[in-house]
């Protein structure tokens, strides 16, 4: 009898502590979750740049959620160069192909992947990019060949709503 | 300490302590029995108070000034560098003050490590004291954001981006920390609000810090526990009193040079730029203080590992009274202690130098030395040395050796001073 009472008991407690950890929980999200980006920065999600006045071999700078975004129209020697490379010879093995849809056209995130630096245009020892930061290699294709940063520079989800115009986001 | 019974003088004063003991405190802080041997190195925890009041003071008084948004943050700090009135010599004062902190702080913590001042019974004010450190750290990395400089922005961006480095979450926890896709307004203003709440919370811990410090007592230059309180030690007041007072004047000299005469020499001048998300300055670096840290990070050359071996340089400081395995507490006894001690602060002074250069070539290769050796110092000299070191004879109490003793003693005293 007092050993079936004593369990009911637990029971109580258990369901009285489960019950109150939820509580506490949903108290304490809304305090985490007013952290993340808002409405107010992520309807700044997408953004329409005019490449028209872009010719081979330059490169422009458009910032998109508050990051650069490099556009290079990049030269045959470039192209060539990247498509060159061995997949064995890359610290995060990519194709020049996946990277760029139309080869004429890199569209990246000028974000070092290291410590979020922006590398420098037409440097370093690949003809690609540098970052001065902590001294990162890129090639011609954004691709991470030496130095501290893990991984090739990022590639943002784009279009080309016409011929004249890129769509980031 | 002091376990005489208190009592209020006056009628009134018992009243009210025998409802709130103020003036026992008042009378414990007056009479604290402190070891009658401190030499000036034991000053600094005076000056670390008088350091956190100032930055506190000062803070207030910017803050009131200041603007925390990414469109004016900038011209507010010019605003009150040109405007307001006095609001240079706040400023500078402010920012100076930083630096100051943390060049007492620096010779507080070196002089625990030299006289053991974290051994057994005081490894909880020495872990207190290493989560205040931290804390500063953070402090200050989140104060030097405020001006909305090149240097603010870039370095805010290569801090929160050492988060990315965690696999899986990283990038989540990154975002998270920025409020949106980049360092931005959203996080211009929650560093500005967790700046001033953090300069509040050390103010606690330094409660805490000396609670448990007013526990087992100061530690001393021999290292030896009082034998008679009595003959051993001296009243706080007024004899500590009035020699932190002396070293606090000496100290104020010194900050007042780099206010007056230097205020921006600690600085960097690509700070005065605005913040520009697209240019990043060709040599980022941090502040003096964490320099040495900073050349670890880049001596290692994996992301996340870099990560992990600077936040293991720091947090191994907490585990210290246990890798240090000898039972003699003050370097002034242990003749080979006192050898890689100063071994250890050469290494720390070379990071902080190679941390300011380039990472590249012969630096980085000094970098990576140095950075093994600062592991090697706590994780293996330290744990063989207290079982292999032949340490010299201990006096038997603090006074002995100031009234002559052996004279193996006296020696061992005139040794310490010449360390000193």
């Amino acid at each position: 009898m007092s050993e079936k009472k004593t369990k009911r008991r637990d029971f109580l407690f258990t369901a009285t502590y489960a019950v109150g950890a939820v509580g506490v929980g949903a108290t304490i999200w809304p305090m985490i979750d007013q952290m993340n980006p808002d409405a107010s920065v992520k309807a700044l999600a997408s953004t329409e740049v005019d490449v028209s006045s872009v010719n081979p071999g330059k490169t422009i700078t458009v910032l998109w959620r508050g990051k650069p975004v490099f556009i290079r129209r990049r030269t045959q020697e470039e192209i060539a160069e990247a498509k060159a490379v061995s997949l064995k010879d890359l610290k995060h093995p990519e194709k020049d192909e996946d990277r760029a849809k139309d080869p004429e056209w890199l569209v990246m995130l000028g974000v070092c992947t290291h410590l979020g630096c922006v590398p420098l245009d037409q440097k370093g020892d690949y003809n690609g990019w540098f970052c001065p930061c902590h001294g990162s290699h890129y090639d011609t294709s954004g691709r991470i060949r030496k130095g501290p940063a893990p991984t090739n520079m990022e590639i943002p989800e784009y279009k080309f709503v016409n011929s004249n115009t890129i769509k980031i986001g | 300490m002091s376990d005489h019974e208190y009592t209020p003088k006056s009628k009134f004063g018992k009243w009210f302590n025998d409802r709130l003991p103020l003036l026992t405190l008042a009378s414990h802080l007056t009479d604290y029995p402190t070891p009658k041997n401190l030499n000036y190195w034991w000053t600094f925890g005076g000056i670390l108070t008088f350091c956190l009041l100032t930055q506190i003071i000062t803070g207030l008084v910017l803050a009131m000034h200041y603007i925390a948004h990414a469109d004016m943050a900038f011209d507010s700090v010019e605003h009150i560098m040109r405007d307001v009135n006095y609001g240079w010599l706040i400023r500078y004062i402010h920012a100076n003050g930083a630096s100051m902190f943390f060049l007492a702080v620096y010779i507080h913590i070196f002089r625990s490590l030299f006289y053991g001042s974290y051994k057994s019974p005081r490894e909880v004010i020495w872990i207190i004291g290493i989560i205040i450190y931290l804390l500063m750290m953070a402090a200050a990395f989140l104060g030097y954001v405020l001006p909305w400089g090149q240097m603010s922005f870039w370095g805010a961006t290569v801090i929160t981006n050492l988060f990315s480095a965690i696999p899986l979450v990283g990038e989540g926890i990154v975002t998270w920390l920025w409020g949106g896709y980049s360092v931005d307004n959203p996080t211009l203003t929650r560093f500005f609000t967790l700046h001033y709440l953090i300069p509040f919370l050390i103010l606690g811990l330094v409660v805490l810090h000396i609670w448990a410090l007013h526990v087992p007592g100061n530690n001393n230059p021999v290292g030896i526990d009082i034998q008679k309180p009595s003959k051993d030690t001296v009243p706080f007041h007024p004899y500590i009193v009035i020699k932190d007072g002396f070293a606090l004047l000496m100290f104020m000299i010194v900050f007042a040079f780099f206010v007056f005469y230097t205020p921006n020499i600690l600085g960097h001048a690509d700070n005065y730029i605005e913040a520009n998300p697209l240019v990043t300055p060709a040599h980022i670096v941090p502040e003096w203080y964490l320099l040495p840290f900073y050349a670890i990070l880049r001596s290692v050359p994996d992301k996340l590992l870099g990560v992990i071996a600077m936040l293991s340089a720091i947090l191994i400081l907490a585990a210290l009274p246990w890798l240090d395995t000898s039972k003699i507490r003050s370097a002034v006894f242990r003749p080979l202690y006192r050898q890689f001690y100063w071994i250890l602060v050469a290494d720390v002074l070379i990071l902080g130098y190679v941390g300011a250069m380039p990472a590249e070539g012969l630096y980085l290769l000094i970098a990576r030395v140095a950075t093994a050796y600062y592991f090697i110092h706590f994780l293996v000299i330290l744990p063989i040395l207290g079982f292999k070191e032949k340490t010299l004879p201990v006096p038997l109490s603090i006074t002995e050796p100031v009234l002559g003793g052996s004279p193996n003693l006296a020696g061992a005293r005139i040794k310490n001073k010449e360390n000193l």
